[in-house]
C-alpha cells in the first residue's frame, strides 16, 4: 500500500512534467496542424540555458529567465522557418521540425560539448520533504509538481477566462473570420508557438536536475511527448493531461513492479514450455515488466491508433 | 495529356495543377514536379559508370564508400516510394530494411539452406521479408496518410528498435548478429572474398531494383499512388480505394528496403540494433529529401551526395553532423525540391536556348557565396577549436594552414573573408535573378 503511494507520487511526477510538454505541443497542433517534432529540443535549450544561468546568478533566476530566452527562440522559428515552410504543406513542415531537431542537438553538442553537465538541484530544495515508510520523498519532486500544477491552473485561467484567451481560442477554430474582425492572427500564432515552447522550456528547467542534463535528452522524452498527445487526441489539452498522467503511472508502476510475462501467461493457462534453451519464443518468455516499461506507450499509441484512431479525447477525424 | 485536352491553350507549366507551390515565378521552391518518363540513355550511361567505377577507383576504401552508397541508393528509393511518390512520411522505414537484413543473416547461419543459395538471390530473400513486415503493418497504418501514418511508423520503428534489445534470440541484443557470406554456394565460380566482387553484386541489384521501382512508378498503381498523395478524394471518386493504393506502395517499399538490408547484410556480415533505430530512419529521411522527393532520381543523387559528405567530410571535421544538418534545413526551407529540383529546374533555360546566359552570372555568385561559406565554417570551426581543445593546445590546422586558434588574427582573416564573400553574392544576386528571369522567358535577344 506505501508502496503504491510513493509510485503514485513518482507516476504524478513524470506525468505533470509530460504534460508541461504536451499541452505546449497539443496547442501548436491545434493551430497550426502540424507536429512539432523540435518541440522536446526547446526543453533540452531550456535545461541547458538555465545550466548556464544557473551557474552566473542562481538557480531561480534561471527558472525566470531560461524559459523567456527559449520562448523567444521559439517565436523566432516560427517567425523566419515555419511561416516560410508553411506555404509547401504538411509534409514539409513535418519534416522542418524534424530537421531543427537535429540542428538544435548538434548545435547543443556544439556549444556545452557531448557530456552531461553537473546541473543539480539548488540546495534550498535539497531535502526529504517526507517519507512514506521508509521511502523518503525529496522535497524538489514536491515543487515541481507544484510548478506543474500551478502552470496548468494559470494555462487554463488564461484560456478559458481572459479576453486573450477568448481570441486565441477564436484564432484556433475560426482563423479568418477572427482576422476580418481585426486581430492579428499570424502574430496570435507566434505568440502561441512561443508560449508553447517557452512551457517546454519552463519543463526543461525543472527536470534538468533530476533526469540529466545531456545532449540526448531532448530525443529521450522527445518522441514519449507525440506518443502522449496522440493517445490523449491531437488538439485536446485534457487529453494532453490525461494521457500525460496515464504514461506516467504505467510507467512507473511497470519499472516497480516485477510482472513477468511467464506468470501472466500461466495464469490464463498456457503452460511453460519443457526445453526453454532451445526455444524460439524464449525471449518472449522471460519478459518482465521493467524491461518493456520505455515501450508500453508506443504499444498503447500503436492500439489506441488502430481502435480509436481520434484518441482518448480527440474530436478531430480524418 | 492527349490532344482534346480542355486546356490545352494554357501553356505547359502554367497549368495549375502543374504547380505544386503557390509562386510560378520560384521555381525552386517547386517541391513535385510533373512526372518525367526517362529514356534509356540514362539507364545505360548509369550502368556504364557503375561498372566502371571499381577500375578507376580500385582501393578497399573507395570500395567501401560505394558499396555503403549503392546500398543507400536502394534504400533511399524505396523510400521515396513512399514519401516522394506516395505522400506518406514515414520515421520508422529502417525497421523494414533492418528486418530484411536480420532475416538474412539467420538464412546466413543456416548452414545446410546457405550452402546451397546462391548469395546473390540473398538480397531477394531480405525483400520478401521486408515486404512481410511491410504486410503486417501497413494493413493497419496505411489507413490514412500524413499525421497519423507518420505517427504510427513512428510507434511502430520505435517498438521494433525497443524489441531488438529485449529479444536476444533473433535481433542478438546489443552485439547484433553476424555471419559469413562465403559459405553460400559460390556463384559461377565466384564466392565474394574480395571486396570487388561484392560491389558487382550490390550494383548489380542497385540497377535491378531502380529498374523495377522505375517501373513500378509506370504502373497504373504506380500512378495512382501519385494521384492519391496529391487529392485521395478525387482518387476516390474515379474509384480507386486510397487505402489500398497506399497498401500496395507501402508493401512494394518494403520490399525494396528488404532488399536493401540483404546487400547491408552481404557487405558488412553484422547487423545491429543500428540499423533499426529512429536514428537510422531519420537519416534516410534526410538523404531522400536533400536528393529531392519530386523525381525519380532525386534520391540517387541523394544518397551519393549524403555519403561522400558523411565520409569525406567526417574524416576532416568532427562537426560534419552540424553542417549536414545546417544543409538540410536550408533545404527544406529554400529548396523544397532537393538537388534534383535544383537542377531541373534549368531545363527550362536549356530549352529555350538561353542557358549559357546564366554562366557568368552563376560564376559572379556563387563562387563568393561558397567561399563567404567557407569563411563561415572557419569561424565555426575556431570556435569549436577555442572550447572544447584540451588546455594549451592553441593549434589547429584548418584549409591547410596551421595557426593558433588564441591569437586575434585568424579569426580577423576569416570573419572579413566571410563578409567579403556573401558581401559580392549579395551585390552581384540581382543581376543572378535578371538572367534568370531573361533565360526562362521565351523569345527576345538570344
Amino acid at each position: 500500500m506505501d508502496l503504491i503511494l510513493v509510485n503514485l507520487i513518482d507516476g504524478l511526477v513524470t506525468g505533470l512534467l509530460l504534460f508541461m510538454l504536451s499541452a505546449g505541443l497539443t496547442l501548436i497542433f491545434s493551430m497550426m496542424g502540424v507536429l512539432n517534432f523540435a518541440h522536446a529540443s526547446f526543453y533540452m535549450l531550456g535545461a541547458y540555458f538555465a545550466y548556464s544561468i544557473s551557474i552566473a546568478v542562481g538557480f531561480w533566476m534561471g527558472l525566470l529567465i531560461a524559459p523567456l530566452i527559449v520562448g523567444v527562440a521559439g517565436a523566432a522559428v516560427e517567425r523566419f522557418g515555419l511561416r516560410r515552410v508553411h506555404q509547401y504543406g504538411h509534409v514539409p513542415e513535418l519534416i522542418f521540425t524534424f530537421g531543427l531537431a537535429l540542428l538544435i542537438e548538434e548545435l547543443v553538442q556544439f556549444i556545452w560539448g557531448k557530456n552531461q553537465l553537473p546541473y543539480s538541484v539548488p540546495d534550498v530544495l535539497n531535502f526529504t520533504a517526507f517519507a512514506i515508510s521508509g521511502n523518503s520523498i525529496p522535497a524538489y519532486k514536491i515543487f515541481m509538481i507544484f510548478i506543474s500544477v500551478g502552470i496548468f491552473i494559470g494555462l487554463l485561467y488564461v484560456l478559458t477566462k481572459t479576453r486573450v484567451g477568448m481570441i486565441i481560442q477564436a484564432a484556433l477554430s475560426y482563423p479568418r473570420t477572427v482576422e476580418a474582425l481585426g486581430h492579428n492572427v499570424p502574430l496570435i500564432f507566434m505568440g502561441v508557438f512561443g508560449v508553447g515552447t517557452a512551457l517546454a522550456g519552463v519543463a526543461g528547467v525543472i527536470a534538468g536536475p533530476v533526469l540529466g542534463t545531456f545532449p540526448g535528452m531532448a530525443f529521450v522524452l522527445g518522441s514519449i511527448v507525440f506518443v502522449t498527445i496522440v493517445i490523449g487526441g491531437l488538439g485536446s489539452l485534457w487529453g494532453a493531461l490525461v494521457a500525460s498522467l496515464l504514461i506516467g503511472w504505467i510507467t512507473t508502476f511497470a519499472k516497480s513492479y516485477n510482472i513477468e510475462m511467464e506468470n501472466i501467461l500461466n495464469a490464463i493457462g498456457i503452460a511453460t514450455p519443457e526445453n526453454m534453451d532451445e526455444n524460439l519464443f524464449r525471449d518472449f518468455w522471460s519478459i518482465t515488466s521493467p524491461q518493456i516499461a520505455d515501450i508500453l506507450p508506443y504499444i498503447l499509441m500503436v492500439l489506441i491508433l488502430i481502435f480509436r484512431p481520434a484518441g482518448l479525447f480527440g474530436k478531430r477525424t480524418q | 495529356m492527349s490532344d482534346t485536352d480542355p486546356r490545352a491553350d494554357i501553356p505547359k507549366g502554367m497549368r495549375p495543377d502543374e504547380q505544386i507551390t503557390t509562386d510560378p515565378t520560384k521555381p525552386q521552391q517547386r517541391m513535385r514536379a510533373g512526372s518525367l518518363t526517362m529514356t534509356l540513355a540514362p539507364w545505360i550511361a548509369a550502368v556504364v559508370i557503375m561498372m566502371a567505377l571499381p577500375i578507376v577507383f580500385d582501393n578497399n576504401s573507395s570500395l567501401t564508400i560505394m558499396n555503403q552508397m549503392s546500398i543507400t541508393i536502394v534504400f533511399a528509393l524505396a523510400y521515396n516510394m513512399l514519401l516522394g511518390q506516395g505522400g506518406m512520411l514515414s520515421f520508422g522505414h529502417a525497421v523494414y530494411a533492418g528486418v530484411g537484413g536480420f532475416f538474412c543473416m539467420h538464412l546466413m547461419n543456416m548452414s545446410d539452406f546457405f550452402a546451397a543459395l546462391p548469395l546473390p538471390l540473398l538480397p531477394f530473400f531480405g525483400g520478401l521479408f521486408g515486404m512481410g513486415l511491410a504486410l503486417i503493418i501497413g494493413s493497419f497504418s496505411t489507413r490514412s496518410a500524413g499525421t497519423v501514418f507518420a505517427m504510427i511508423s513512428l510507434g511502430v520503428g520505435e517498438l521494433i528498435a525497443a524489441s531488438s534489445i529485449i529479444f536476444v534470440a533473433f535481433f542478438g541484443g546489443e552485439g547484433g548478429i553476424s555471419g559469413d557470406r562465403t559459405y553460400a554456394q559460390p556463384f559461377f565460380g565466384v564466392e565474394f572474398l574480395q571486396q570487388q566482387e561484392v560491389y558487382y553484386l550490390t550494383a548489380a541489384w542497385v540497377i535491378i531494383s531502380a529498374a523495377l521501382m522505375y517501373a513500378w512508378s509506370r504502373t497504373p498503381v504506380g500512378r495512382m499512388a501519385n494521384a492519391v498523395r496529391d487529392n485521395p478524394e478525387r482518387a476516390e471518386f474515379l474509384g480507386y480505394s486510397a487505402r489500398w493504393v497506399r497498401y500496395y506502395s507501402f508493401v512494394a517499399s518494403g520490399f525494396f528496403a528488404g532488399v536493401s538490408g540483404g546487400l547491408f547484410a552481404i557487405n558488412y556480415e553484422i547487423l545491429t540494433e543500428e540499423n533499426l533505430n529512429a536514428a537510422s530512419s531519420g537519416i534516410i529521411l534526410l538523404v531522400t529529401f536533400l536528393g529531392g522527393v519530386g523525381f525519380f532520381f532525386g534520391p540517387i543523387i541523394g544518397a551519393v551526395v549524403f555519403t561522400l559528405v558523411q565520409t569525406v567530410l567526417s574524416l576532416q571535421t568532427e562537426l560534419w553532423a552540424f553542417y549536414a544538418g545546417t544543409l538540410f534545413l536550408a533545404t527544406v526551407m529554400f529548396f523544397p525540391g532537393g538537388l534534383a529540383g535544383l537542377i531541373m529546374m534549368h531545363v527550362p533555360a536549356f530549352k529555350l536556348g538561353k542557358a549559357q546566359l546564366l554562366v557568368m552570372p552563376y560564376v559572379r555568385t556563387l563562387i563568393p557565396a561558397a567561399i563567404g561559406i567557407l569563411g563561415l565554417c572557419a569561424l565555426v570551426e575556431m570556435t569549436f577549436h577555442y572550447r572544447h581543445a584540451a588546455t594549451g593546445d592553441h593549434e589547429m590546422t584548418l584549409f591547410w594552414t596551421t595557426f593558433d586558434s588564441h591569437t586575434i588574427m585568424p579569426w580577423i582573416i576569416a570573419a572579413v573573408i566571410a563578409a567579403v564573400g556573401i558581401g559580392i553574392a549579395r551585390i552581384t544576386a540581382p543581376d543572378l535573378k535578371d538572367a534568370w528571369n531573361e533565360a526562362n522567358t521565351a523569345g527576345g535577344k538570344k
